[in-house]
């Protein structure tokens, strides 16, 4: 996406009102620039262990691609926990708003919106473009991606490599849903000698599990996937076999919070 | 053989060892419930609305709320009770055992009651370090023997108070203090009528805050005309045009557990967030205060004990009274969006926010369930919730 849009916007010397919108995820730092009513940028970048920071870097980096968020014509709206964290912001919006606007953007107005964030799993249901219905995770990691992380780093890999191991296992039942118990579960399981491959399956298995309730709080028929785990094809597969249904989702999907929040711009 | 017999220690009319740790205020506390004992005052703690407090009033006993409403003596009190506990049982416990709170420390009764197991189990416990006298529920409202059993407990009540304290409780007291706890009902209602204003008159947190103060006060004469004034001084601000809250907030109706310890948690986020509660539905809001008491009726205690019976908590089973007044409540205060607060642990709001969230959406009314204890550990959760709820609205 990055590349094809620098081509398009060809040889951009002055600045064009354009609207701004910035994640501030626990785990990574995603912007997205508007050009009128055409998506025209997007890049994320790791949040690090400082908001604001990573609010500067991505600033840095809409900047060198002519972007400039300081200019009085940008109008940049904040998401994310980090929101209030972004001093060149003109307001901040939660996620869940625009987590919603994001994806009525991506996929239509009537979806129920699955993220999978880093701390925080949200189910949103839209009608006709607008939050109708949410739910959060309670105040635990379990079916969020830092329990993906958190075993995916005890069994090695990264979480790309993690869906592929998944894919080629049987899921290995784990029942703690608390992470920390979790983690314990699968050292023990390495430590009888189950596959790496039924250990990543039983992983995704036992977050997909966590979240499937959460989304039939919300309701809905028709499933959108947003957030990081958007390009996990497995992920997004065993989601729509717990679920019954198909999840849609596309690359894209994993700025729809900066999507979201750049439309909450005026 | 039954608790009520028991007095595990006198009543100190001294401070406590540990008042040399506190801050002003408390001190302050400290020596006001002091200096009220050593003036001959009696003082009883007091926990739920279920309470009548008119014969406290009658029998010369000051009442005083004890619910434990902040963090402060939970991990005292999860030494002795589980942590999977509500928060407001284990405050209440917790100040009790660390003397850290005024009330509590120079109260000469604290009169629980049967609401939630919870609280009921904790009673014996407390009834350890303070004499604790428990008020036995009845499970509804609807059984036809329900009104006589409970008016047969609050003529226990008189009878225990009456004994412990060597009074009479006579009718004409009681006629007495209903007349002024009506009074004070009336004065809540007015100031509560000015939050049908768009926009409200006052914001939501100062409405709690008030209310709450009220529960600490020694002299009910005093407090009601405290309460009356600030009435009176609400309407003549907001006819002269003082507009506290602005027009475009939305309008939330606060319901579920006891909101007293959450003011700041949820109370505060809420219109820190663009929301504006007009309407208090926890049960020493409007729902109870409502409920007034016939001033001439031939049997008094009847009539107090009623009152009480008719207030409508998630203990009660079943307990559609208080769904049919949340929703009049919706429409009395043109109600945008409906909050409701679980206490952690909580068990009988919690399974009952299952049949308000569905009559709130039967009725297109946006409702939002928040569960949480007195900690600050979910601060950043609650706020993304509770703001993007009222974005939605």
């Amino acid at each position: 996406m990055t590349t094809d849009c620098k081509e398009q916007m060809g040889g951009l010397d002055a600045v064009k009102p354009i609207r701004v919108g910035i994640d501030i995820g626990s785990t990574a730092a995603k912007a997205a620039v508007f050009e009128g009513d055409k998506l025209a940028f997007t890049t994320a970048i790791p949040t690090g262990y400082n908001s604001a920071d990573a609010a500067a870097r991505l600033a840095e980096e809409l900047r060198l691609q002519g972007y400039d968020v300081e200019d009085p014509r940008a109008s940049t709206v904040a998401t994310g926990y980090g929101r209030i964290s972004v001093p060149f912001a003109d307001k901040a919006v939660t996620e869940i708003t625009c987590h919603g606007r994001g994806a009525a953007f991506l996929f239509g107005d009537d979806v129920t919106v699955v993220d999978v964030g880093g701390q925080d799993t949200k189910a949103i249901r839209l009608a006709k473009g607008k939050v109708a219905k949410f739910v959060m995770n309670d105040k635990c990691s379990a079916g969020t991606g830092k329990f993906l992380e958190i075993m995916a780093n005890r069994l090695g890999v990264s979480m790309p490599e993690l869906s592929v191991l998944a894919r080629e296992g049987e899921p290995t039942p784990i029942s703690s849903m608390c992470t920390v118990f979790a983690e314990s579960e699968v050292i023990s399981l390495i430590g009888r000698g189950i596959p790496r491959e039924d250990i990543a399956c039983g992983v995704i298995d036992s977050v997909v599990a966590k979240v499937v309730p959460l989304v039939s709080q919300v309701g809905g028929d028709s499933y959108v996937l947003t957030g990081g785990l958007c390009d996990e094809a497995y992920v997004v597969q065993r989601l729509a076999g717990a679920l019954g249904a198909p999840v849609r989702t596309t690359p894209e999907a994993r700025f729809a919070g900066a999507i979201g929040a750049a439309l909450s711009a005026s | 053989m039954s608790q009520e017999n028991t007095t595990p220690q006198k009543a100190p009319d001294t401070l406590p060892e540990i008042f040399e740790a506190f801050d002003d205020a408390r001190r302050a506390g400290f020596i006001a419930a002091m200096e009220f004992k050593q003036n001959g005052g009696k003082l009883a703690g007091c926990l739920c609305s279920y309470t009548p407090l008119e014969l406290l009033d009658a029998a010369g006993i000051a009442a005083v709320g004890l619910c434990g409403m902040s963090n402060e003596t939970v991990p005292d009190a999860e030494a002795v009770l589980p942590k999977n506990l509500c928060p407001l049982i284990k405050g209440t416990y917790g100040f009790a055992l660390t003397q850290k709170c005024p009330y509590t420390y120079f109260s000469d009764l604290i009169i629980g009651e049967t609401t939630c197991d919870g609280k009921k189990k904790m009673y014996e416990l407390l009834n350890d370090i303070k004499p604790t006298y428990v008020l036995h529920l009845p499970q509804s409202q609807g059984r036809a023997y329900a009104s006589d059993i409970w008016r047969e407990e609050v003529e226990l009540l008189k009878q225990e108070l009456e004994r412990r304290f060597d009074v009479e409780i006579t009718d004409e007291a009681l006629r007495d203090a209903v007349r002024l706890r009506n009074r004070a009902r009336r004065a809540f209602n007015k100031l509560y009528a000015l939050q049908e204003n768009t926009p409200p008159a006052m914001s939501g947190v100062e409405m709690m805050t008030t209310l709450l103060k009220s529960t600490f006060s020694f002299d009910v004469e005093k407090f009601v005309e405290s309460v009356e004034k600030l009435a009176d001084d609400r309407l003549a601000a907001y006819e002269a045009r003082e507009r506290p809250v602005p027009a475009s907030a939305k309008r939330i109706m606060l319901t579920g557990c006891p909101s007293g310890g959450v003011i700041q948690k949820v109370g505060m986020t809420i219109e820190r967030n663009g929301g504006a509660i007009v309407c208090l539905d926890d049960c020493s809001g409007e729902r109870t205060q409502s409920m007034l008491i016939d001033e001439d009726a031939d049997d008094i205690l009847r009539a107090i004990s009623d009152r009480y019976l008719g207030i409508n908590c998630s203990v009660m089973t079943p307990n559609e009274g208080r769904i049919e007044n949340s929703l009049a409540m919706v429409e009395k205060y043109q109600v945008d969006g409906v909050i409701e607060v679980v206490l952690q642990a909580c068990h009988t709001f919690n399974v009952e926010s299952a049949k308000v969230a569905a009559a709130c959406e039967e009725r297109g009314i946006p409702y939002l369930k928040v569960e949480t204890d007195y900690s600050t550990g979910d601060l950043g959760q609650l706020e993304t919730r509770i703001a993007a709820f009222i974005e939605m609205l």
